[in-house]
């Protein structure tokens, strides 16, 4: 029989580097695909409120008449299903995690008004009616 | 004959993760007869499905269990494909198979990790925890998530692993595999190891046959079936044979999720050697009609998926048998006869995952 076979083991690691990173010190570098959290390009989303509708855990509120997109950032799941379903590409995934905090919070992003030139607001509304 | 006296088990216990109560009824320090009782985390997630549409639900079916998550997400996702008839790229079904295999070493590792800290060999956990550390971060490299993956869609995947990708993971499984040679020695070798595994919690072939055990639990006992081998994802394209041990001991089970790691690794070799290019996904269109019943094998053993659809968005039921539902009966009946100090590491061979079990 193996006589303490896990001495090797034990002296390997006694001679090499900790496993481990001094964590506020040394922060962790996020590949690339990390969830972290939703980001939204406000200038171009159109309000359309598919992003609401699809979120599983009810996270997103987009308000039309108010003109705002908001999140609530502990409610949100990272599941990327808003990212992936956004037909104007608005809204993206971010790598860094949602700082803990005291209380849940919730981020609302405002729509500029529209300027009152008639194109714009008929392409607006077309873009509504396509979504 | 001595007097009859129950013991309190669980639900908080240091060996337990998670919650399950037995009242254990003892003589002297013999475990005479054991009667569980669970439904401690129960969170409804089956009815869920009444409010979330087909397409939601996938992300609801990946959270019932979070070492299994991504085969949870993709049991879920090939039901409601076979419902609705929709053929997934090829390039899909090998992804399916190297994460599903790569669950499976995540799964095994942390199960290697808790025996080896339930029977106080603390080392040894911290070193199969390290490795599995690893598991996790190619999670998060290839998939954004390390617990909860999320790339599972009807139709398909939403994440593709590009070839260099999936050729330096098959370094790191290469290096990955000799350090658990290594562990392998000390938990199949060592003396102490040897002494609190071996000769424990014998469970016979036919025991595990009648009393319905899956997975790992059944195929130490001596019975060849694995889940694998009907045919899902790219497994039919894979050359593996179910691994089992005759013993039926829990220095057995052991064995058995040991070389099942070694197994995954093959498994992916030959899935990254035979994957095609091409697209991860298919467009899916209208709302399924019809039921299906899944069967995957998981870490844990065969976790069956029943969908039943009426046409519309959102799904009539969704039924999920976890493997741990199944292997309870099994683990009662090696309680029977050994005495208390062993009932941990009984409960822990089986792999239990309660939280899966109650959904």
């Amino acid at each position: 029989m193996n006589m303490m076979p896990f001495t090797k083991t034990a002296l390997k690691n006694l001679f090499s580097k900790p496993a481990t990173r001094m964590y506020p010190q040394q922060a962790r570098k996020y590949p690339q695909r990390t969830r972290g959290h939703i980001e939204i390009n406000i200038d171009t989303c159109i309000l359309c409120g598919i992003c609401s509708k699809k979120c599983p855990a009810d996270a997103i509120t987009v308000d039309r008449a108010g003109r705002t997109w908001s999140i609530e950032r502990f409610g949100c799941i990272q599941c990327g299903y808003c990212v992936e379903s956004c037909p104007k590409k608005s809204l993206s995934m971010l790598q860094d995690y949602t700082q803990p905090a005291g209380q849940k919070r919730i981020d609302t992003f405002e729509k500029p008004p529209e300027p009152p030139k008639e194109p714009v607001v008929s392409e607006q509304k077309e873009a509504e009616k396509n979504a | 004959m001595s007097t009859r006296s129950i013991v309190p088990f669980g639900p908080q216990h240091p060996v337990l993760p998670e919650p399950i109560h037995l009242d254990l009824v003892l003589e002297d320090e013999r475990v005479v007869e054991a009667v569980p009782s669970i439904g401690f985390i129960h969170r409804g997630l089956e009815k869920l499905v009444e409010k979330k549409d087909f397409n939601e639900y996938v992300y609801v079916a990946e959270r019932i269990c979070g070492i299994c998550s991504f085969m949870h997400g993709m049991g879920y996702c090939e039901a409601v494909e076979h419902v609705m008839n929709v053929e997934i790229p090829d390039r899909a079904k090998y992804l399916r198979t190297i994460w599903s295999e790569m669950s499976r070493i995540h799964s095994h590792l942390l199960w290697l990790g808790l025996l080896a800290d339930a029977f106080g060999f603390e080392s040894l956990f911290m070193q199969s925890w390290r490795m599995r550390e690893k598991i996790l971060d190619m999670f998060e490299y290839s998939t954004g998530g390390r617990v909860i993956f999320s790339v599972n869609k009807i139709g398909g995947e939403l994440k593709d692993m590009p070839n260099d990708m999936l050729n330096s993971f098959l370094s790191m499984f290469n290096d990955m595999e000799k350090e658990l040679k290594t562990l392998t020695k000390t938990f199949l070798g060592d003396y102490a190891v040897n002494s609190r595994l071996k000769d424990v919690g014998f469970l016979t072939k036919q025991q595990a046959h009648d009393l319905g055990t899956v997975g790992p639990f059944m195929r130490s006992s001596g019975i060849a079936l694995d889940t694998r081998k009907l045919g899902y994802a790219a497994y039919p394209n894979i050359d593996f044979e179910p691994i089992t041990s005759t013993v039926g001991d829990s220095y057995a089970r052991t064995d058995v999720r040991i070389h099942e790691i070694f197994q995954s690794f093959d498994i992916i070799r030959q899935a990254v050697a035979k994957i095609p290019n091409g697209e991860v996904s298919v467009p899916v269109k209208g709302f399924p009609n019809g039921e299906y019943m899944m069967r995957v094998e998981q870490p844990r053993g065969e976790a069956v998926y029943y969908v039943k659809a009426n046409g519309t968005k959102f799904l009539d039921r969704v039924r999920v048998r976890t493997p741990t539902f199944a292997n309870l009966p099994g683990m009662l009946e090696t309680l029977k006869g050994c005495q208390l100090a062993d009932v941990p590491i009984l409960i822990l061979t089986i792999d239990p995952c309660i939280s899966c079990t109650e959904r």
